[in-house]
């Protein structure tokens, strides 16, 4: 008779590797659906859009080709993609340092003024919590060549009436004064509490060596303390102004003749309007490397020490 | 002196800010006649309001929406809760393999705007035959990697004498996740609830890929098939659907300012 092979016998395991195996079965336990919620959700669509970004796929079409990188060639000599690049960039430069500077002017007032600081809170937030789809069909309104009310203080005031919305030359800044209108309440937020964080005796300490003016306790104390809030804000507004879709989606579908056509507007209508699959895929790799672009910047910038107290 | 311009700049940008909502209310209240005669007064001089908000009721199956804003919002943001509080109580307390890869996708999913992979889960949806369901509005976003790295940040600073304790005491992991942890880190779980809902009740770019029946149509979603049912200006009617659509979240933040705002401020600084 055969002698089986000895069943390899585990190794009389010590009290803490017991206790391992179990702490690492628990947390498997607890990980386990919001991994396998990842893997679905998250992992395998971005490997999807990048492979997709480099086919020139359709949706209900069976035939792929592969183009490789000359799908990021086409995008390049894409007049549609070109033109959503460069009203992007626009709409953010307009956005962004608006936004930032008066978040920061009214956080300061208020901060500094002890009357009515939460109603004032209030009233500059409330833009952010209303639906944003809905403001702007009432700023379209506001902003009506004939009938709206932003025309008629114009008119009254001596001036001639802007076409807003329906001009080509306007229709960015008209949907950047909605977005700064919307924007500015959060950066007010988070730069009040960046203020509050602040160390109150920095300011006795300034005091005492001779820093008496308003400006010079901003420009001294205020302002560096204020460098990682700063950059943080200007991050996210920019992030948030290249996502800009919503208001043209609602006011004016990319025109008049693809003014104010943003790179998700032209994402959404590649994608889901010609379904173009392929192509819209290699423009949200591209909307994707520009928002890791930001945040990379960011990383540098705060490497190089903005907190200098 | 100083003081005096200050409140006068604040007060004169809060008007500005306020401007629009002024607007909305006052023109929702005027007859058509009124909103196109072009005039500045803010008080009708005669009412319609009865009419508008019918109009607005009647137009687009209004209740049906707000409920589905309703619905969508509350299921997503209880899916984000269960499952990003499990695993970023592992991720933050528990020695396991595979927690830096997890946590490197958490960092990496940080950067990836549901915008970017729109496409394979429309495409995943539409062989599913999702499309047009209230299930499509809620599956893609019941994982939150923020909601994850927000917690992991919060369980951190969570004692472990604490969790040690409770472990004696006889309690497994999943309850300590729901017993021990969830009080404890309920500022950053009300603070991240807030963040949701407020992204979510304002997401527009989802609803109009998933969705094109107007029964089953968000409040963004839903105000621009308003939009595409009202031929000509039809201020009046159209603001008045704006005042109904805008209110809920408006009052609920006015009923709950400093959560709000603390909730903002903390999902902000944060992300």
């Amino acid at each position: 008779m055969p002698v089986s092979p000895m069943r390899a016998r585990p190794k009389p395991a010590s009290p803490g590797a017991i206790a391992r195996a179990l702490e690492a079965r628990a947390a498997w336990r607890l990980v386990g659906p919001t991994a396998a919620l990842m893997l679905v959700l998250l992992v395998l669509p971005t490997l999807a859009v990048l492979a997709l970004s480099l086919t020139d796929a359709e949706l209900g079409v069976p035939e792929i080709n592969f183009l490789g990188l000359d799908a990021y060639a086409d995008l390049l000599t894409d007049r549609t993609f070109r033109g959503a690049l460069r009203n992007t960039a626009l709409y953010v430069a307009m956005v962004a340092p608006a936004s930032v500077l008066l978040g920061l002017g009214l956080a300061l007032l208020i901060e500094a003024e002890v009357a009515g600081r939460a109603f004032f809170r209030s009233v500059y937030f409330l833009p952010v919590v209303s639906l944003v789809v809905a403001m702007a069909s009432v700023w379209q309104y506001l902003m009506h060549p004939s009938i709206g009310p932003i025309n008629l203080v114009l008119r009254l005031a001596g001036f001639a009436g802007v076409n807003w919305l329906g001009s080509s030359d306007n229709v960015l800044l008209a949907l950047a004064v909605i977005g700064v209108w919307q924007a500015l309440g959060f950066n007010m937020v988070l730069f009040l509490a960046g203020l509050t964080a602040i160390d109150r005796t920095l300011y006795a300490a300034a005091e005492m060596d001779g820093v008496r003016s308003a400006w010079d306790r901003f420009r001294i104390v205020t302002w560096p303390m204020l460098g990682p809030t700063t950059l943080f804000v200007i991050t996210i507004s920019v992030i948030n102004a290249v996502k800009a879709f919503e208001t043209v989606a609602t006011l004016t579908q990319g025109g008049p003749a693809k003014a104010s056509e943003t790179l998700l507007w032209v994402i959404y209508q590649e994608g889901f309007v010609y379904l173009h699959v392929g192509s819209a895929s290699a423009m949200a790799v591209v909307f994707i490397a520009l928002c890791l672009f930001v945040l990379v910047i960011q990383t540098r910038v705060l490497d190089k020490q903005v907190h200098y107290g | 002196m100083m003081r005096a311009l200050r409140l006068v700049v604040l007060a004169a940008g809060a008007v500005l800010v306020l401007f629009p909502f002024l607007f909305m209310i006052s023109t929702s209240l005027k007859p058509q006649a009124e909103v196109f005669s072009a005039g500045l007064s803010m008080i009708p001089t005669h009412w319609s309001g009865w009419e508008n908000y019918t109009k607005a009721f009647t137009r687009i199956p209004m209740g049906r929406i707000l409920l589905n804003g309703l619905i969508v919002c509350a299921a997503i943001v209880a899916f984000q809760i269960v499952f990003a509080l499990p695993a970023a109580y592992a991720l933050a307390k528990l020695r396991f393999r595979g927690r830096e890869l997890l946590f490197g996708i958490v960092l990496l999913g940080l950067l990836v705007p549901i915008h970017a992979i729109s496409i394979p889960l429309y495409a995943a949806a539409r062989t599913l035959g999702l499309l047009n369901t209230l299930a499509v509005l809620i599956v893609p976003f019941t994982l939150s990697v923020f909601a994850i790295f927000l917690f992991r940040q919060f369980i951190k600073a969570i004692p472990d004498d604490l969790i040690l304790a409770a472990r004696s005491d006889g309690l497994s992991e999943a309850a300590i996740v729901w017993r021990i942890i969830l009080p404890n880190a309920w500022p950053a779980a009300s603070a991240f609830a807030i963040f949701s809902v407020v992204a979510h009740w304002n997401d527009l770019y989802w609803p109009l890929i998933a969705i094109s029946k107007t029964q089953l149509a968000t409040p963004p979603l839903g105000l621009l098939f308003f939009r595409a049912a009202e031929a000509g200006d039809d201020y009046g009617a159209l603001m008045a659907a704006t005042v109904v659509i805008t209110a809920p979240l408006v009052l609920f933040f006015l009923f709950a300012q400093r959560l709000f705002i603390e909730g903002m401020t903390m999902t902000g600084l944060k992300g």
